[in-house]
């Protein structure tokens, strides 16, 4: 844990508060795979009663690291001690034995069981071959109060909100007695409202003497939750650190590498005329209910509009409708540049002059199986100055591609490469050259960032500026509100199918989106 | 370097074993598995005729193989050969019928393309359906087969019958046909006919369209990805009726080269599903599948199927072993092709954990060694 970043005072402080004997030690972790090192030399150690939070891009290792504390994988050296002793982890069942418990990121949870039945799933029952699920909630029950995280036992998993079914998670590990908790990426789900709640809860943890491994990527919530922080960075540790001591400037550059720049520069544009209009647009989404609810929004030339919103309250289903991928329902508009699109498939909204990055990147962005040429041929095949003789020509196309992975920074080893060996960030690179070739009017990015490495991430941000200082109309969809903070200059709020607030970027609080986005019905002012 | 070859190995390792279970089967048929090979060899390639009958015997595989690279490349399985074969040489056969004293510049490309209309429709049919209406292609296809049969048979033995039958055995044929619009025999002596260039030429053109040119492109990307291929402005509907009537359409063509190269030069069956087709419909597809669904790889693959067809007849008639041999074996060759994308992850698989196994037993050893060492030991056994 010696690190040049982390001045001694630090350390002293921490060593005065904390019990001689760390809860978790990992030593020295070294995993290997075929042509990779995902951890090298990693020591990670956790007291009782601290968060600790493990910080670092995707592939760094931090999932790796977890799967070796949690048994799934065998590291080739170091070593695991547990309050002082070593220990064999073999299986996810020595980890449960040994009292370490993870509440994962997609949640492992059987939707028609009840939320007892799901808490009782796997452990003896006390009265043999029955059921004794009423003894399971009354002790739920106990676990409840004591932390404050009421569910009913009786309810089907299928019924309760995000939230809920997360703090049945935690009443899971908590129910096997975990004395060590991962969370991976806890929050990604919820409201800024239900991440305090979460941290409330967290801290009540803590208090009654269990350690627990905080693993996310967002550096606001770090900086609240962490007791002490590592960052691992290609499979290293990059530095250790506690929040008093660093900033999230100062994180995000240990876990890229070198600086970057968080908050972009956004000079001032004068904004044109609306150039995408949408007027009372309602859309059925895939369960067959209102999905988007007359939703009215304008987007003017120069401006990026922020839709902030937690996930699944429409935003898939609007930005597919104006994509031209679902229709509309009738009485709904969409309007071009004064061109009706509402009906339009997603041929006709391209040449209106629609460009569109979408959520899924894997699945409606880009080919895997196509290699990187193609995929950045996928829109404008048919480009007259690709063809000689009605066939492709391949030198010219090599050119233009070469071009565009060069502009946009792709990191591709040929033009050759199937596209699915990627990285997430340069997947999203490669589109976003492929959508701002054709000269857009009106971008649509759905989660532009979303899986992204900071570094791609900060790149398409400057794209994103840039094309709004080229007058082009950019709207933004995300659920990640930092990013609709740093981008946008109005924000609208979605909540259940409807836009419920639409705020200049001066006038938005924090608190009042992250209210409007639970449904609050005030103004985000 | 091993990964690259398990490519090409395992199809080939398929196929060695599909003859291995062959000759276990001419085993048990009480005859020499040496003798069995020599014996479709000989008949395959053994003289100038036989190769020129290997030709034309694998024409039909090879149109109808290539036309399905297109459709699956495009993500639809056309189980519909059998049908659009018939369909085309239906329609080219009545084309021959009704003008029969056009001159043959004329009338020969004329029912070759008629015969690719009609193929083309009848795959089309399927396409519509799959694409607007969501109707499985494997059902409507097989059903098209049948219903495409039972025309034949109506027409064979009704409206288009020669005349001469009427009276006679009643055989479903037509009359024979004008030779305006026969093959032109290409090797004098020999059956080696026009159709078998066309059908070489086809699979070229087939691959210059499915990677050189818009249209290859899009099917391709709907292929792979129809949800991306749709966001990013190509018709997915469009695109999947085209891959069926382009599939279509090389069937019909087998079907058409299959009236005008015949040595009759009618139109015949015998009233069952494949007395017409001589089940190309479906050899074919097992032609595409072991040539990877690559229309030029599936060049030698339609004549390494046309040998075994006309190799096992020669089996029967020198060691009376029954000629559907050829059939079973064509059988076994798909199942294990087929199930070779799974083999091959397995062997992949394998390579990895010795690898893995290798490095760790290696200790603090430099894991590039440890690996390259593992990696060698897997080429060994």
């Amino acid at each position: 844990m010696t690190d040049r970043a982390n001045p001694p005072e630090a350390d002293d402080r921490l060593e005065e508060g904390d019990q001689p004997v760390p809860l978790l030690e990992m030593r020295n972790i070294t995993k290997r795979f075929p042509g990779v090192v995902a951890n090298e030399d990693v020591s990670f150690d956790l007291h009782a009663g601290e968060v600790h939070t493990l910080l670092g891009e995707n592939g760094a290792g931090k999932s790796t690291l977890m799967k070796v504390l949690f048994g799934l994988y065998r590291p080739d050296e170091g070593e695991i001690r547990l309050r002082g002793e070593p220990v064999e982890i073999a299986s996810p069942t020595d980890a449960i034995e040994q009292r370490i418990g993870m509440v994962h990121q997609h949640f492992m949870l059987v939707p028609t069981l009840t939320v007892a039945e799901n808490v009782a799933l796997g452990l003896t029952s006390s009265r043999g071959p029955l059921t004794d699920l009423d003894a399971v909630s009354a002790r739920m029950g106990e676990i409840a109060d004591r932390y404050g995280l009421s569910v009913d036992p009786s309810v089907e998993v299928w019924k309760l909100s995000v939230g809920e079914r997360q703090r049945v998670e935690i009443i899971k590990a908590l129910y096997r007695d975990a004395e060590v908790l991962v969370l991976d990426e806890p929050t990604a789900v919820l409201t800024p409202q239900e991440v305090d709640d979460l941290f409330v809860v967290l801290r009540q943890m803590t208090e009654a003497g269990r350690g627990l491994v905080f693993i996310s990527h967002k550096l606001r919530e770090v900086m609240d939750l962490s007791d002490r922080i590592t960052v691992l960075r290609n499979g290293r540790v990059t530095g250790s650190t506690v929040p008093a001591e660093t900033s999230r400037q100062q994180l995000a550059e240990m876990m890229v590498g070198r600086e970057v720049n968080l908050a972009p520069d956004k000079p001032p544009v004068d904004t044109g005329a609306a150039r995408l209009v949408l007027r009372n647009v309602s859309v059925i989404g895939d369960r067959g209910t209102l999905a988007v609810n007359g939703v009215d929004l304008d987007v003017a030339g120069g401006e990026i509009l922020g839709v902030a919103g937690v996930s699944g309250n429409g935003q898939r289903e609007l930005a597919e409708t104006v994509a031209g991928l679902r229709p509309a329902e009738a009485g709904s508009t969409v309007e071009l540049d004064g061109t009706d699109i509402t009906a339009a498939n997603p041929a006709t909204t391209r040449s209106a002059g629609l460009s569109y990055v979408p959520e899924e990147r894997m699945r409606d962005g880009a080919i895997g199986e196509f290699e990187v040429r193609e995929n950045l041929l996928l829109v404008n095949h048919r480009n007259r100055s690709f063809l000689r003789g009605g066939l492709f020509d391949n030198e010219r196309i090599r050119q233009h591609c070469q071009r565009l992975v060069d502009a946009f920074a792709v990191k591709t080893p040929t033009l050759d490469t199937p596209t699915s060996s990627l990285s997430g960030g340069n997947i999203q690179k490669l589109i976003m050259a492929r959508e701002l070739d054709s000269d857009p009017t009106v971008l649509l990015a759905a989660q532009p960032t979303r899986g992204v490495d900071i570094g791609a991430a900060e790149y398409i941000h400057s794209q994103l500026i840039d094309l709004r200082g080229r007058g082009v109309a950019v709207l933004v969809i995300s659920e990640d509100l930092d990013e609709v903070l740093a981008l946008a200059d109005r924000i609208a709020v979605m909540y259940e199918g409807r836009i419920v607030t639409v705020v200049d970027r001066a006038d938005a609080t924090r608190e009042g989106l992250g209210l409007a986005m639970a449904g609050a019905a005030s103004d985000a002012e | 370097m091993i990964r690259r070859a398990l490519g090409g190995v395992v199809p080939l390792g398929a196929a060695l074993v599909a003859f291995l279970f062959g000759a276990i089967m001419i085993l048990a048929l009480g005859a020499n598995p040496i003798d069995g090979l020599v014996a479709i060899l000989d008949g395959a390639f053994g003289t100038r005729e036989r190769v020129a009958t290997t030709a034309v015997r694998a024409t039909p595989l090879l149109l109808v193989g290539v036309g399905i690279t297109v459709a699956f490349r495009a993500r639809v399985i056309n189980i519909g050969g059998e049908g659009q074969i018939v369909i085309g040489a239906l329609m080219a056969t009545a084309v021959a019928l009704a003008i029969p004293d056009t001159p043959r510049p004329l009338l020969l490309p004329l029912v070759l393309i008629v015969g690719m209309i009609g193929g083309g429709i009848w795959g089309s049919i399927a396409g519509v359906l799959k694409a607007y209406a969501s109707v499985n292609e494997i059902l409507s296809t097989i059903m098209l087969n049948l219903v495409a049969v039972q025309v034949m048979n109506y027409l064979l033995r009704g409206p288009m019958i020669d005349q001469a039958e009427l009276e006679g055995s009643r055989i479903p044929q037509t009359e024979r046909l004008t030779d305006n619009a026969a093959l032109p025999i290409l090797v004098p002596g020999t059956r080696f006919h026009l159709g078998i260039v066309i059908a070489v030429v086809a699979a070229i053109v087939v691959y210059v369209l499915l990677w050189r040119s818009p249209l290859g492109f899009r099917l391709r990307a709907v292929g792979h990805n129809p949800d991306a291929a749709r966001a990013s402005g190509i018709s997915v509907e469009r695109s999947l009726v085209t891959a069926m009537a382009i599939s279509g359409s090389l069937s019909g063509l087998a079907g058409a080269v299959l009236v005008f190269g015949s040595e009759s030069l009618r139109m015949v069956t015998d009233g069952s599903t494949a007395g017409f087709t001589g089940a190309a419909g479906f050899n074919g597809i097992v032609a595409a599948l072991f040539g990877a669904l690559h229309p030029l790889w599936t060049i030698p693959s339609a004549f390494l199927f046309g040998s075994l067809l006309t190799g096992a007849n020669n089996l029967q008639r020198v060691l009376q072993i029954p000629s559907p041999l050829a059939v079973a074996l064509n059988g076994i060759v798909v199942v294990f092709v087929v199930s070779s994308g799974r083999i091959r992850a397995w062997i992949e698989r394998a390579l990895d954990d010795r690898a893995e196994r290798a490095e760790r037993s290696g200790g603090g050893a430099d894991p590039v060694a440890a690996a390259a060492g593992s990696t060698s030991g897997g080429g060994d056994s």
